[in-house]
């Protein structure tokens, strides 16, 4: 037995080795994906391009509009002399935010009446949109508690000192780092899923494709022989995937890992299983590598949306939440942050653990009935 | 059909197999004797793959009984596995990996041991005239030489049946000599062949064939009973322009049947010696005066298309 599964794994590493292109893919769209998502995944918003109207012309609302331009989060574009410059400005997507003083403004800040400030925002993004007028009312109600102090009018001056004052942004504005810092954990899970499931399945159904399947069930072999050789390869490039982009998210992006790798290789082990068993399970209900790929494609998405990536499970509707449960990527989420950010061992972790080897028997189990059925 | 003695090395007993609607197999009775070659011979969509992948164990049938050297291939078919070797009509090889590594996976699979894996493969791969391109890439062979690693790696393990479905379809004549010798060697150790082939002259060699049409078989005794048993007799008619010919002797009186073959047709007639004579005449008064009609025996082709009705086979 231990020959045929010998042979097994010779035989898919030359096949590895003499595919030029193998390292090449499966190598880099994984080193791009982790710069994109390191890179672009972010709830952070800078440089937003704005269209200042200022109707006022006083200090107080020059000062106000030096306050915008100190965060950093706003690139002043124009400054508007009437309201249809501003509105054509954000027409033209030139600016994303407007920013309209009305006349009478530092008058009615010093009576400590509200004062007339106009925030328009192109919504076409609402994400953009909802987070610039978020920093908006932040820098607006930081401006207003300032010049409240300092009973405006200010001597001339006075205004830039105000603004170098730092923001007190709440937290969650504050997450310019650890987006970073939430995000790339959760590639790895990602990303891993995606190769795994799809070189599985992929593999499996091109040997049915050129025939090798039939020629080697003739054979003495044992389902489970061949399927061990089949899915520990890539076990094993899962594996290495993870330390790749581990040591990628570390030294690159300098997201901590404080926790024990040792917690890291159970977890990410238990989680391959699973995925394997995934992978094998669409290769028993897929014919063609046309299918199969189809069909990943279409099980890989929910995978990921219900994970708790980057949407909140707990913002989901019941059903969905249920859903989750059965998805090994959402405890395995759990464990790489855990693991990265917070340092935690097995003691704390267990239940995800516990859940994940729960699902990769489970799914390992139903692939390998599935398989022997449908061999016919 | 001779009743089978008591060493049979496979016997199937009412084998039907359906896909969906199309019922590929119905009703299969076969009885093949250790040291036999078996042949199964018919047209397209016969049936010939499905019984072959029932009989190798990896298609379960719908219904009946299969026994290969007394093991129960439905109810155990890993205790079988060992026992056959199954060459697919499209054999898979790891188009990635070499011809000694394709062999070399398989005769593992097998549990061939190291010595003899050497030397059989080097016996098997000079018969195929293949000895140069071992360290070739399997993807890099010609489709001939694809085929003929198919069949070395089948070959690769000394079974106690071997399946081969169209074993020599796009293997030149010299490799399918050589071949056949490779085969004639494996009956002498007793090896049990059953095989499915479209070229007349490798049915003509089995010791046994088997017509199947439609999931069903027609005729099964050897080549020459079934050419016995061809109802009526053969003419061959020669002339310069074969086609014509064709078309004139079409419709005659006691024409059972025509087959085109190239320079001449072949002419099955109810009664040589009286038809004979009316054909030259026939043909004589369609301006076609040169015809030379002689009797012949028949090939193994004029039985197949006299028996299995019109239809080319192959
Ligand atoms: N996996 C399958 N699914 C559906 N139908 C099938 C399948 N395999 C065979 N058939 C059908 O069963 C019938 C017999 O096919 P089979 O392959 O056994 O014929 P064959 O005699 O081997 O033909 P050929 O000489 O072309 O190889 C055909 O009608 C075919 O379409
Ligand atoms: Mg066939």
């Amino acid at each position: 037995m231990f020959e045929r599964l010998y042979v097994m794994l010779v035989k898919e590493f030359l096949e590895l080795r003499r595919d030029r292109w193998a390292m090449f893919r499966l190598i880099v769209p994984l080193l791009i994906q982790v710069l994109v998502f390191g890179y672009a995944a972010t709830f952070t918003v800078n440089h937003v391009s704005t269209v200042v109207l200022d109707l006022d012309h006083s200090q107080a609302s020059r000062s106000l509009v030096s306050h915008f331009v100190a965060t950093g989060r706003f690139d002043i574009v124009d400054i508007a002399q009437t309201q249809l410059q501003v509105t054509h400005a954000i027409d033209t997507g030139r600016a994303v935010v407007a920013i309209v003083i009305h006349a009478g403004f530092a008058e009615k800040l010093g009576n400590g009446r509200t004062a007339p400030l106009q925030v328009s925002v192109d919504g076409t993004n609402s994400n953009t949109a909802l987070i610039a007028l978020g920093y908006v009312s932040l820098i607006v109600a930081q401006f207003q508690a300032e010049a409240m102090a300092n009973a405006w009018p200010l001597p001339a001056g006075a205004a830039a000192a105000g603004a170098a004052v730092p923001l007190q942004e709440r937290p969650w504005f504050n997450e310019g780092l650890d987006d970073r810092w939430f995000f790339i954990p959760g590639v790895i899970g990602t990303l891993t899923l995606i190769q795994v499931v799809s070189l599985t399945a992929l593999a499996v159904v091109r040997e049915r494709e050129v025939g090798t399947l039939e020629q080697i069930m003739v054979s003495p072999i044992r389902p489970f022989e061949f399927i061990l050789g089949k899915t520990l390869p890539f076990f094993l490039i899962g594996l290495a995937d993870v330390a790749l982009v581990t040591i990628f998210g570390v030294l690159w992006f300098r997201v901590p890992f404080v926790g024990s790798p040792l917690v890291m290789l159970l977890g990410s082990s238990l989680f391959l299983v699973a995925a394997l068993g995934l992978g094998l399970l669409l290769s028993t209900l897929a014919r063609t590598q046309q299918q199969a790929f189809a069909l990943n494609f279409f099980l890989v998405n929910p995978f990921f949306i219900l994970s708790g990536f980057a949407f909140p499970i707990a913002a989901m509707p019941q059903v969905l939440q249920w859903f989750t449960l059965i998805n090994p990527l959402r405890y395995y989420l759990v464990v790489l942050r855990a693991v990265f950010l917070k340092g935690v061992g097995v003691d704390v972790l267990w239940p995800p653990l516990t859940a994940m080897g729960v699902l990769g028997v489970g799914l390992l189990t139903l692939s390998v009935l599935r398989f022997r059925k449908s061999l016919d | 059909m001779t009743d089978p003695a008591g060493e049979v090395a496979v016997l199937a007993r009412g084998l039907v197999r359906r896909f969906g609607p199309v019922s590929a197999v119905r009703g299969i009775d076969l009885a093949v004797r250790r040291g036999e070659i078996f042949g199964l011979v018919g047209p397209d969509g016969a049936g010939k793959t499905t019984i072959m992948r029932m009989l190798a164990g990896v298609l379960r049938p719908d219904a009946g009984e299969i026994h290969l050297e007394g093991v129960d291939v439905v109810a155990d078919p890993e205790r079988a596995k060992p026992l056959l070797s199954y060459m697919p009509q499209r054999f898979g090889l790891y188009e990635d990996l070499t011809v000694a590594e394709n062999i070399f996976f398989y005769a593992t699979l097998f549990a061939v041991p190291a010595r003899v894996r050497r030397d059989r493969s080097q016996e098997l791969l000079a018969a195929a005239g293949m000895l140069p391109f071992r360290r070739r890439l399997a993807g890099q062979l010609s489709g001939g030489m694809k085929q003929k690693l198919g069949l070395v790696c089948a070959l690769i393990h000394t079974p106690r049946v071997l399946l081969l479905d169209e074993p020599t379809t796009g293997v030149d004549p010299v490799s399918r000599r050589d071949f056949w010798g490779i085969l004639y060697g494996l009956r002498e150790h007793g090896v049990t062949i059953l095989l499915s082939t479209a070229y007349m002259d490798e049915a003509e060699r089995c010791s046994r064939l088997a017509l199947l049409h439609a999931g069903a078989i027609r005729h099964c005794d050897t080549p020459a009973r079934l050419k016995q048993a061809m109802p009526g007799a053969l003419l061959a008619v020669v002339t310069r322009d074969a086609r014509r010919a064709h078309a004139a002797v079409e419709g005659a009186a006691g024409v059972l049947g025509l087959l085109l073959m190239g320079d001449r047709v072949n002419v099955r007639v109810d009664d040589a010696e009286r038809r004979a004579p009316e054909l030259r005449a026939r043909l004589a008064g369609q301006g076609i005066a040169d015809a030379d009609i002689t009797p012949i025996e028949p090939g193994i082709e004029d039985v197949f298309v006299a028996l299995l009705g019109s239809g080319s086979p192959a």
